[in-house]
């Protein structure tokens, strides 16, 4: 188990422009909903976009200290879209 | 991942346009995430196999080596890995992935 503030270091180490949003799905520290807005992801489609979030993570993951991990990933641009801004 | 995995999960993946590889099986999933691609697929009303990795611990830790994608479930389709629960729900809700699959499906 792990904070929610360490998933949000673990992924800003890898992606240092990364706005990062975390999520306790359970409270128990081992299920997250993390969205992640980086200009990394630009150009990269969504299987890339979720490997190099998961490639940060990957420890954590392995070793089942994060059971789940649901994600959403956004370049800067598609954020706004998204947001009707 | 030896040689023998490989192939067989090289098998699996060619040996289906739409092959998903999950916890349980369609009429009984055993994880959440499994569910929401069997949902997807089922609202699709596409063809599609099911690989069960609760019944194969080779497959099930080869498989993420295979991909480079730490969890289950996870799908493909005309051999190439679109992603897992998150990816598809994403891809189904864009109306993105009844293209994908329709194309598939075609060829």
């Amino acid at each position: 188990m792990v904070s929610p503030q360490q998933v949000e270091t673990m992924i800003r180490e890898s992606l240092p422009d990364a706005q990062v949003q975390v999520q306790d799905l359970t409270g128990g520290g081992d299920h997250y909903q993390v969205t992640v807005i980086s200009s990394q992801f630009e150009g990269k489609g969504l299987v890339q976009q979720h490997q190099l979030v998961y490639s940060a993570v990957r420890q954590a993951m392995s070793s089942e200290a994060i059971h789940a991990l649901a994600l959403k990933t956004y370049t800067p641009q598609d954020w706004e879209t998204d947001q009707g801004v | 991942m030896t040689p023998e995995v490989k192939e067989r999960i090289d098998s699996l993946v060619q040996g289906s346009k739409v092959m998903v590889f999950m916890k349980g099986n369609k009429l009984m999933p055993q994880c959440g995430f499994s569910n929401n691609v069997v949902q997807i697929l089922n609202a699709l009303g596409v063809p599609y196999e099911t690989f069960d990795v609760l019944e194969d611990y080779e497959i099930r830790q080869g498989i993420k080596e295979y991909s480079n994608w730490p969890t289950i479930p996870q799908v493909y389709i005309n051999g190439e890995f679109i992603g897992g629960s998150d990816i598809l729900i994403e891809l189904y809700q864009k109306g993105e992935l009844q293209q994908v699959v329709e194309v598939a499906l075609a060829s």
